[in-house]
């Protein structure tokens, strides 16, 4: 009896460690990464002083963090006030749950889970939106609400650029969409569709050059203005845990997940889950990239680009794809 | 059209990446700051130090134009003749915090006794010891001799 629950408990248990921990590992040295490349980018050296080359940098930082006192604006919301970044870091790993590393290699291997993950990169938005309500003070609410506005207008683009995928593969499991890209990467027929993911992937996760809901030049921290120690935190793990979650959203969708680029010698000794963090670093660089290049957008810029250029590209992709498609009799 | 066409295929953002990415590799501006310092040039202006002549007697003669010329007033002067007749200060106060560091009090100097020496490194940890007096202004003088002696060397062709 006992057997029976405590062992696959504990089995479900060991697996979601295997993935957090990771997960948590890996957003402490992509901080390090971040602040390294746009520190090369602006001909600084960057992080070079705790540990190796600056390695252990990030973990000085969190533990200076967290010792610092967690203040509590009196005239805020107490309880939604810290249950904002709680959410907000809970939902960027929930989504890692339907992640396919390598083929088998996934917690839970749900049907829909394209849309389990659209869903939770969704809800990220009432982490923001909370924490930006609960802080009661003005460049928190407008944070919140920039945040709001962006992340559902990218969001409608992003849905069509997923349909165009799901077009091509005929299901919704993510190791099917995988398993779907053997001959060429969809990143390859669907370029277009590539581009407009990855812009938007850069507004959902609320990074440069798409930023606004924190941007400190006009709004100090945006929704983080009032939080401090743990619960800011919570906030900057999630920042970068959705960012890695995203990153591995596009090599499922577009780059062949854990495919190698051509499956012929050199390439397919390495083992899968080798090409698929491989991809999510290079996507992972690209985000870095683009944040050390490009300065921020204006808010009704930022607003056009979304309603009026991409979505009706990604509009007019899903009835070419289709059309293609249906014609040439390649519907699965 | 082309205009249009480059803007789609994002040409000049492209253009962009590359050049930064071209940076990644470029030669770093950075100094390690504690361990490896930058030039100064001799002009440089920072802490203040009352120089002494070689046979060790004093430079300062208390003629006052360095308290007089301050524009942050943060000098503080009081003379009075010496035994063997000459005048020199008993207080000489310099409040660093005061001061704004122009360098007027080494210019209007006429036996260049109070100069601004090379070292920019002497925060402290109260403002009190900012507070400089005689006393400190002579053991700078001492510390730095050799630097400032250099610099004035260095500099003296341009005045």
């Amino acid at each position: 009896m006992i057997n029976s629950i405590l062992i696959p408990g504990l089995i479900i248990i060991a697996q979601i460690l295997a993935i957090i921990v990771p997960v948590l590992i890996s957003v402490a040295f992509l901080v390090y990464a971040e602040r390294k490349i746009l520190a090369l980018i602006q001909l600084r050296k960057g992080p070079n002083v705790v540990g190796p080359f600056g390695l252990l940098q990030s973990f000085a930082d969190a533990l200076k963090l967290i010792t610092k006192e967690n203040i509590i604006p009196s005239n805020s919301n107490k309880m939604v006030f810290l249950l904002a970044p709680i959410i907000t870091m809970v939902l960027s790993l929930a989504g890692w749950a339907v992640i396919p590393f390598a083929p088998g290699w996934v917690v839970s291997d749900i049907n829909v889970g394209i849309m389990y993950l659209f869903a939770i990169s969704s809800l990220a938005v009432y982490g923001v939106i909370m924490a930006g309500w609960s802080s009661n003070s003005k460049y928190p609410f407008l944070g919140a609400l920039r945040s709001a506005a962006q992340m559902v207008s990218y969001e409608v683009s992003i849905g069509f650029v997923i349909i165009t995928v799901l077009l091509c593969v005929g299901s919704l499991n993510l190791t099917k969409i995988v398993e779907a890209q053997e001959t060429v990467w969809f990143a390859i027929p669907l370029l277009p569709m590539f581009i407009v993911f990855f812009i938007s992937a850069l507004a959902e996760t609320n990074r440069l050059p798409f930023d606004l809901p924190e941007d400190e030049s006009s709004l100090v921290a945006g929704f983080t203005t009032e939080y401090s120690s743990a619960s800011f935190v919570l906030f900057f793990l999630a920042e970068y845990a959705s960012m890695i979650l995203m990153s591995a959203m596009t090599v499922i969708l577009f780059l062949g997940g854990w495919l190698p680029p051509f499956d012929v010698f050199p390439f397919n000794i390495l083992p899968g889950i080798v090409w698929f963090i491989l991809k999510i670093i290079f996507i992972l660089f690209l985000f870095l990239w683009v944040r050390g290049t490009f300065p921020r957008y204006r808010y009704d810029q930022l607003m056009r680009l979304g309603w009026k250029v991409f979505l009706p590209l990604s509009l007019l992709w899903v009835v070419l794809t289709s059309g293609f498609l249906v014609i040439f009799n390649l519907v699965p | 059209m082309i205009k249009t066409l480059k803007s789609f295929i994002l040409y000049e953002l492209l253009r962009g990446m590359i050049l930064t990415f071209k940076y990644i590799f470029k030669k770093k501006v950075t100094i390690n700051y504690p361990h490896e310092k930058g030039p100064l040039s001799p002009r440089f202006r920072g802490e203040h130090a009352l120089r002494r002549y070689p046979n060790g007697e004093e430079r300062c003669i208390a003629c006052k134009l360095c308290e007089a010329v301050c524009p942050a007033q943060a000098i503080t002067i009081e003379s009075e003749t010496r035994d063997d007749g000459t005048r020199r200060t008993t207080r000489y106060d310099i409040d660093m915090v005061k001061c704004i560091y122009c360098g007027l009090c080494q210019e209007s100097c006429p036996v260049d006794a109070i100069v601004e020496g090379p070292n920019f490194e002497f925060s402290t940890e109260t403002r009190e010891e900012l507070l400089y007096n005689k006393e400190k202004l002579l053991e700078n003088g001492d510390k730095w001799e050799y630097e400032i002696a250099q610099n004035i060397k260095t500099d003296s062709p341009y005045r």
